[in-house]
């Protein structure tokens, strides 16, 4: 019989990690297969085509569309620089002629006899690809990007907002349990990842934006902050392009939620060491949860805990309750029943039973439930 | 495309390849009839690991090949077809609404009516829209080239003046789409197409502005040749080959599935507008389908045979959950909901669904909810549908003395629920609600039915498949549309006006099946035993000021269905209104909860 099947959060001390690192268009790689890498050397890098001004001459001009090439002084193909002319009208005998000036720097890409309209095109756009996380290059295709290696400790985190920075991490609580307030930021974490326990106040996060931390990662948010922090209210998860000059990532949840202990730990015991973070989230086809990477010298010996097989929901495998009435508690699964159970809600569903360190016992929905990945 | 005779036609596989599953479906005759037999689901395949489509496809149909016991997949990992006694099928179909299904961005010159025509044209088709460029949408045009640049569609469709008309408008606007150098969504290495259906007079000029690479420009008639008239065929078919020959040839494994099936993949939803179609037209009734997803919301109408789609973005139930919340507003959902709730916890319990969209409601309270952020979702999505479902805006209006005092303009909505026949409910919230009464009351509720209008719901997401099928055998389509396909929930009378409160709204009569009679008053809702298989002869006769059909204080009589919930006799009135006061609103909904015994049984969450 098939096994039942919940992804849940990876978070573990070692894998080897790969990521690939791609230009938007075709451009020039500058590392080779072998290179080591840096988090913020650029390994590959282009120019993106300018940005695009229409001026519509035949307006500008009082002219039939048809006449505006005649006026042009600018062919095709030519430079032009701010406030350089443009074109000039026949005027009348040779006088009051009109000039038109450029109001935009560039290159002159087409000019429409249909509509007068002419294309300027700007200065290309040059995009810098970092490693972003430290390794080794394992791969390039040409023109494209490369594929950099590490041994990490990785862990994925729930949501988040804004992208790819690094920093030294740096543990600002006591306990996982504890709520991450402004008073525990201080002026030395600047360029840091700070850790919390708990859920994270937006005054905190002002707070670390102040001190120029790179990012904060904390076990909830509750979701009026986030909205303040944003200034709109999150429609739908898909995030990372943010300018907050900070990233943000939650490891459990919106409210008041602690971070799962395990994380905490992990983070507490590589505090000082650099991680890489994103806070990129995207909960469609194709989901991207955020992350922290935290390279690591070299791969550790391999451990003998890997009792479970990856994403197998299995009895004693330790899981967390992600809906309510149990949102947030961890337990351990005591039980698999394979007949489809009816809920409270009047809904017939595949369950599993959970003990919780307290001991009680609870049957809650398979899909209601999420594996904490070694 | 296989041409078989329909009449050979016996067994008939079908898939839809979507973005989490791929479900199969087995068609047979069976006693002189189609029926579904079987069915079977597999997680789709076409993201990585796997990266092939064909192995969810192959997973799905051999569950139903063990359920049916006929050999269905081949040694050759392929599917046998034709069929040969009990081994294989005759034809085998499939959509796909896989990796984000067709994506779109649409450009005409008026935003209200080229540029309605051509969204019209891809939306019909299936697509979603990214956006709709316009020399009037009052974007400045370095913002518009910016923001085709910024989306990755997999085709454009240009329109643009009336044949013979101005030309210099739309070549405007193809000068602005050719220097953004859109990107396609897949595959770096091939040519965005783009579709031009404007004036064929500009066709030329348009040639000429998109004639450097990176562009596939394809030209079809005219889709709006006339102000009058829309011919929205041509683009339609060509948006469905360049969905074949480009998009679906991108996506892993399609290249082969394409080989296996005996007609064109189609697009997920362009099929269920297929189908709704097929049946409007056979039956000659008026239809509106929903699908409410995690993601968006699909309405389908077809009115006196004008067919409308409108993809409603961000409107779902899991992903767009919270984008539903603040475009409904949270007093919007909570009116539906009898009893207080936390609103810092509801907003973080949104996010929560949000971020982890596969939960299910374990509590009671937890269904009422999200069954409220449904009743919104689908009334906001509808409403959009209602605003984009439109006569042709800029039609000249002829008038005579006898119009003097009518102000109707172009651009007048068709959508007009007192000629609603046939209301079907698709997506998860209202097809695995626990109680169909909870589906039929989200229905009325949001869609708000006007005079006699029957309720249905898609049993198992069987649209897409009949969709297809009805390319090719729209007997079998119907045929197994109605019989297994639909389930009944029942018939809704609902009274348009403004009743009085405890005032005689209409009284009713019933013979046939069925024999009962009443008065239903003001604000009241009542639920009349009508089973499946029973059908009736329901007579109306309204309070002055109140229409069920006929005119305001007019007697109506029609023939009523039955179905899993029965007769729902209305007496609210049209528009809907929930009292103001939370308290008075609360007493209010669970009056009319209790009254069609939504939510039966008191149960809680389980501890064991």
């Amino acid at each position: 019989m098939a096994k039942a099947y919940t992804p849940g959060l990876l978070v573990t001390r070692h894998k080897k990690h790969r990521i690939m690192r791609r230009l938007p268009i075709a451009g020039d790689v500058q590392v080779k297969v072998d290179d080591m890498v840096k988090a913020d050397d650029t390994v590959a890098e282009t120019n993106l085509p300018g940005d695009v001004h229409p001026v519509n001459l035949a307006n500008t001009m009082s002219l039939p569309a048809a006449d505006v090439v005649a006026c042009m002084l600018k062919s095709e193909g030519d430079s032009i620089a701010l406030d350089e002319p443009l074109a000039q009208s026949k005027g009348m005998f040779g006088m009051f002629r009109t000039i038109v000036h450029s109001r935009f720097e560039g290159t002159v890409e087409t000019v429409s006899p249909v509509t007068g309209q002419v294309i300027i095109r700007g200065a290309p756009l040059p995009v810098q690809v970092r490693a972003y996380m430290s390794g080794r290059v394992v791969g390039v295709t040409e023109h494209e990007g490369c594929e950099i290696e590490a041994d990490v400790a990785y862990a994925q985190g729930i949501f988040g907002v804004g992208g790819e920075t690094q920093g030294c991490i740096r543990v600002a609580t006591v306990a996982h349990d504890q709520e991450l307030t402004a008073d525990l930021i201080t002026e030395d974490m600047a360029g840091c990842v700070i850790v919390g326990g708990a859920r994270m106040t937006v005054e905190s996060i002002r707070r670390a934006m102040e001190v120029k931390a790179a990012a904060i990662i904390s076990g909830g948010i509750d979701d009026q902050d986030l909205k303040e922090l944003l200034g709109y209210d999150l429609g739908v998860a898909i995030t990372g392009r943010e300018s907050l000059g900070i990233t943000v990532i939650v490891t459990e949840g919106f409210g008041e939620i602690s971070m799962a202990d395990r994380t905490y730990a992990m983070l507490r015991e590589f505090e000082g060491r650099e991680a890489s973070v994103n806070g990129a989230t995207q909960i469609r086809a194709g989901v991207m949860r955020p992350e922290i990477i935290v390279p690591l010298d070299a791969a550790p010996s391999a451990s003998s805990d890997a009792k479970f097989e990856e994403g197998q929901l299995e009895t004693g495998r330790m899981l967390r309750v992600i809906r309510d009435p149990w949102f947030g508690m961890i337990g351990e699964v005591s039980g698999l029943p394979a007949e489809p159970h009816v809920l409270g809600s009047g809904s017939k569903a595949r369950v599993l039973e959970v003990t919780f360190p307290s001991g009680e016992k609870a049957i809650v929905p398979r899909a209601n439930v999420e594996l904490i990945e070694e | 495309m296989t041409n078989l005779d329909p009449d050979t036609i016996k067994v008939i596989l079908a898939t839809d390849c979507g973005s989490t599953t791929t479900k199969a479906i087995l068609i047979q005759y069976v006693d002189g009839e189609y029926r579904q037999t079987h069915r079977g689901e597999a997680p789709t395949t076409v993201e990585k690991p796997f990266a092939d489509v064909t192995m969810g496809v192959v997973n799905s149909v051999t569950e139903i090949a063990e359920l049916a016991g006929r050999r269905l997949v081949g040694d050759d990992g392929r599917i046998i077809c034709p069929a040969t006694g009990t081994e294989g099928c005759d034809i085998y179909i499939s959509t796909s609404s896989a990796g984000g299904g067709l994506q779109m961005m649409v450009a005409g010159v008026i935003a209200e009516m080229t540029a309605a025509s051509a969204k019209r044209a891809a939306l019909g088709a299936g697509s979603i829209v990214m956006d709709v460029i316009a020399a009037n949408d009052g974007r400045r045009p370095h913002d518009q080239i910016q923001r085709i640049r910024d989306l990755r569609p997999d085709m454009i469709l240009i329109s643009g003046g009336t044949d013979g008309g101005t030309t210099d408008k739309v070549v405007q606007i193809s000068e602005l789409v050719a220097p953004a150098k859109p990107q396609p969504r897949f595959g770096s290495d091939y040519s965005m197409p783009i579709i031009y259906a404007g004036n064929k007079d500009a066709r030329e000029p348009v040639k000429d502005v998109f004639s450097d690479e990176g562009f596939d420009l394809q030209i079809v008639d005219n889709l709006r040749p006339v102000l009058e008239r829309e011919n929205l065929g041509p683009a339609r078919d060509k948006i469905h080959d360049i969905f074949l020959e480009h998009v679906m040839a991108q996506a892993p494994g399609y290249d082969k599935l394409m080989g296996w099936t005996g007609a064109p993949i189609m697009p997920t939803p362009g099929a269920v507008g297929d189908i709704l179609q097929t049946v409007a037209k056979l039956q000659e009734i008026n239809v509106v389908g929903v699908d409410i997803g995690g993601a968006t919301t699909d309405v389908f109408s077809v009115f006196d045979e004008t067919f409308n789609r409108t993809v409603s973005a961000n409107l779902g139930m899991s992903y767009s959950i919270s984008n539903v919340c603040a475009e409904a507003t949270m007093p919007n959902v909570l009116r539906w909901v009898p009893f207080d709730m936390n609103e810092r916890e509801l907003r973080n319990h949104v996010k929560n669904k949000m971020i982890r969209p596969t939960t299910i409601p374990q509590t009671r309270e937890a269904l009422m909810f999200e069954q409220a952020v449904a009743r919104e979702a689908l009334r906001l999505a509808y409403k959009q549908h209602k605003e984009f479902a439109t006569t042709l805006k800029g039609v000249q209006q002829q008038r005579t003395v006898g119009d003097t005092f009518s102000q109707q303009t172009s651009g007048q909505t068709i959508v007009d629920n007192m000629t609603l026949d046939l209301l079907v409910a698709s997506g998860g919230v209202l097809s695995h609600a626990p109680r169909m009464h909870q589906t039929a009351m989200l229905l009325i509720d949001a869609f708000e039915p006007e005079g006699v209008t029957m309720l249905a719901k898609d049993s198992i997401f069987m649209m897409p498949h009949l969709g297809v099928l009805a390319s090719v055998h729209p007997k079998a389509a119907e045929q197994v549309f109605d019989r297994d396909c639909l389930v009944y929930l029942g018939t809704c009378v609902a009274a348009k006006g403004m009743p009085k409160a405890g005032k005689s709204c209409f009284s009713w009569e019933l013979s046939g099946d069925r024999a009962a009679s009443g008065t239903i008053n003001g604000g009241d809702l009542q639920l009349v035993e009508l089973g499946e298989e029973e059908t009736a002869t329901i007579t109306l006769s309204p309070a002055r000021g109140i229409d069920l059909g006929e005119g305001p204080g007019k007697k109506v009589q029609r023939s009523v269905r039955g179905g899993t919930v029965g007769l729902i006799l209305d007496g609210r009135g049209r528009p809907l209104a929930l009292p103001e006061d939370r308290a008075a609103c609360q007493s209010t909904v669970q009056g009319w909860l209790d009254s069609l015994d939504v939510y039966a049984e008191e149960s809680e969450a389980v501890a064991v």
